[in-house]
């Protein structure tokens, strides 16, 4: 009986996931084709960069900000024991912007926006507002999804760029006040360190965590059932999912490009 | 002349049977009344005619073209010829009265500036709400939300319109007016509707013929008047809106 009843939750889990799989894939597909096809909406994807980058951007500094100070903190901690404080410029630097940067603001963005996109998204579904749209002849991934996807994929690697500057910035704070480096030595140590390869690689997986914040959001906010307590379940499952999937994805990029840059 | 054929349409939802090879034709300028008890698939039907719901036996004609054969955007071409007003509005929350009407100008016309508001602004005066254009929908009643989405979808003047409970929720005044705008697009514009309501005097008042749906099957069909003096059990129950009878037997007997 027990045994019957964990097949029947593993082979409901196994549909349920195989289900989202086929969906996300098929609206990611969807979405890239409607992309690139006329007409181009440039107002609404400005709106939806507005939302994702520009709103962002004060909530994004802040915490790159508190990153850079904390891991200051915690380098200086064993730095100091080495007696190579000079170091700890390079790596905040290094790690900022190959690591932290990207994937905290990929977090940031996951949990303020694309919440919000399922939220609005789930609550059209359900108020019959995307059926709507179909009924107006109007495409509701094209309408919809793709404003927001290429505001995700456009203004992520932006704010990534701000926040490891920001971040660097949290760096110079401690450096400078707590143990006493000269501002032009911890930035020449910091800039120094950094090779293009290394900003490169850390902007790219941006792209993609943009696309994945875009993809979770959207199909879990056009898939939602059941009023208000359903938007409210999507909207967590959208923030978890984009959660687990830009960690992976950030595990996949450090790998391939520990292989190809090495 | 067919304008929407429902040919054996059959419809699951889960292990739930919601229509049941259904058959169904709507002629040319003529409005149908479908009725029947909350819940029984009314609105599922009517968004088999639109194409929102894709049948899993049976199809669904307009103007003698199987919808689910057509391509992406020859069904669009068609929708441009047809709208539906849905039961709780689904206006827009994100754009204002005036670009919720005007939608489709705006999107697939491109229309802009005077041009457009002169259209916005006839389609209001039509349901009454002249020059709330600026208003957003979260400003507005329900009884008004519904009279937007009607001004929505004869905003572009279509041949074919659906309507999913368009008294319900409304005060009985603006009930009278919304059937009577109904009535006037049926006559003056020669419009196809096709109405799912349960209220029984909009029925009367706007039908050319009246359906009945129940158990998933339309179990009789006719004008007005023959609905009226119909002996059916069922129907006579529904139209006279009696506690006991058939109808209440089988969900009794079914608890």
């Amino acid at each position: 009986m027990l045994i019957r009843q964990i097949e029947d939750t593993l082979e409901q889990r196994a549909r349920t996931f195989l289900g989202f799989l086929g969906g996300i894939t098929t609206m990611a597909f969807q979405t890239i084709c409607l992309t690139v096809a006329p007409p181009y909406k440039r107002r609404r994807i400005f709106e939806q960069s507005k939302k994702a980058g520009y709103d962002s951007f004060l909530i994004v500094s802040l915490i790159a900000f508190f990153i850079g100070v904390i891991f200051a903190f915690q380098i200086s901690y064993l730095m100091r024991k080495l007696g190579a404080e000079m170091y700890i410029a390079s790596i905040v630097a290094l790690s900022i912007v190959r690591e932290l940067g990207p994937v905290i603001t990929a977090l940031i963005v996951a949990g303020r926006v694309g919440a919000s996109i399922t939220a609005e998204l789930g609550s059209m579904q359900v108020t019959e507002q995307i059926d709507a749209l179909t009924t107006l002849a109007t495409n509701p991934v094209k309408y919809l999804v793709v404003p927001r996807f290429v505001a995700l994929a456009l203004m992520l690697p932006l704010l990534t760029l701000f926040a490891d500057m920001i971040g660097i910035m949290g760096g110079w704070l401690i450096c400078f006040f707590k143990l006493g480096i000269p501002s032009k030595m911890y930035m020449t140590i910091a800039f120094d360190s950094l090779q293009f390869k290394d900003l490169f690689t850390g902007l790219v997986k941006t792209v993609f965590f943009g696309m994945i914040i875009a993809f979770v959001s959207c199909y879990e906010g056009f898939n939602v059932e059941g009023g208000a307590e359903g938007v409210g379940k999507a909207t967590t499952q959208s923030v978890v999912i984009s959660f687990i999937l830009i960690i992976a994805c950030d595990c996949f990029f450090t790998a391939l490009f520990y292989f190809v840059f090495p | 002349m067919k304008t929407i054929e429902i040919r054996n349409v059959t419809k699951y939802f889960n292990t739930h049977r919601v229509l049941n090879n259904v058959h169904l034709t709507v002629e040319k300028g003529s409005t149908l009344v479908v009725i029947g008890r909350s819940g029984c698939g009314k609105s599922v039907l009517l968004k088999h005619m639109v194409g929102l719901l894709e049948p899993d036996s049976g199809s669904v004609f307009v103007d003698g073209q199987d919808i689910w054969k057509l391509k992406p955007r020859e069904l669009n071409e068609l929708r441009m010829r047809m709208n539906m007003v849905f039961q709780g509005g689904a206006l827009f929350d994100s754009l204002t009265v005036g670009e919720n009407v005007g939608f489709e100008l705006i999107e697939h016309f491109g229309m802009s500036g005077d041009q457009l508001f002169e259209r916005v602004e006839e389609a209001l005066a039509l349901v009454g709400l002249s020059g709330i254009g600026n208003l957003m929908p979260s400003e507005l009643s329900g009884g008004m939300r519904k009279r937007v989405a009607l001004a929505r979808a004869i905003c572009i003047k279509p041949e074919i319109i659906l309507y999913d409970e368009p008294t319900t929720g409304v005060d009985p005044i603006t009930a009278d007016s919304i059937n009577g705008l109904i009535r006037s697009l049926h006559d003056k514009l020669n419009v196809t509707s096709i109405v799912v309501t349960h209220d029984m005097k909009s029925a009367y008042t706007i039908a050319d013929r009246i359906a009945m749906l129940f158990n998933g099957k339309i179990i009789t069909e006719g004008t007005p008047q023959e609905i009226q003096n119909t002996t059916h059990p069922v129907v006579h129950q529904f139209i006279n809106g009696l506690a006991k009878g058939p109808i209440t037997e089988a969900t009794d007997s079914f608890i």
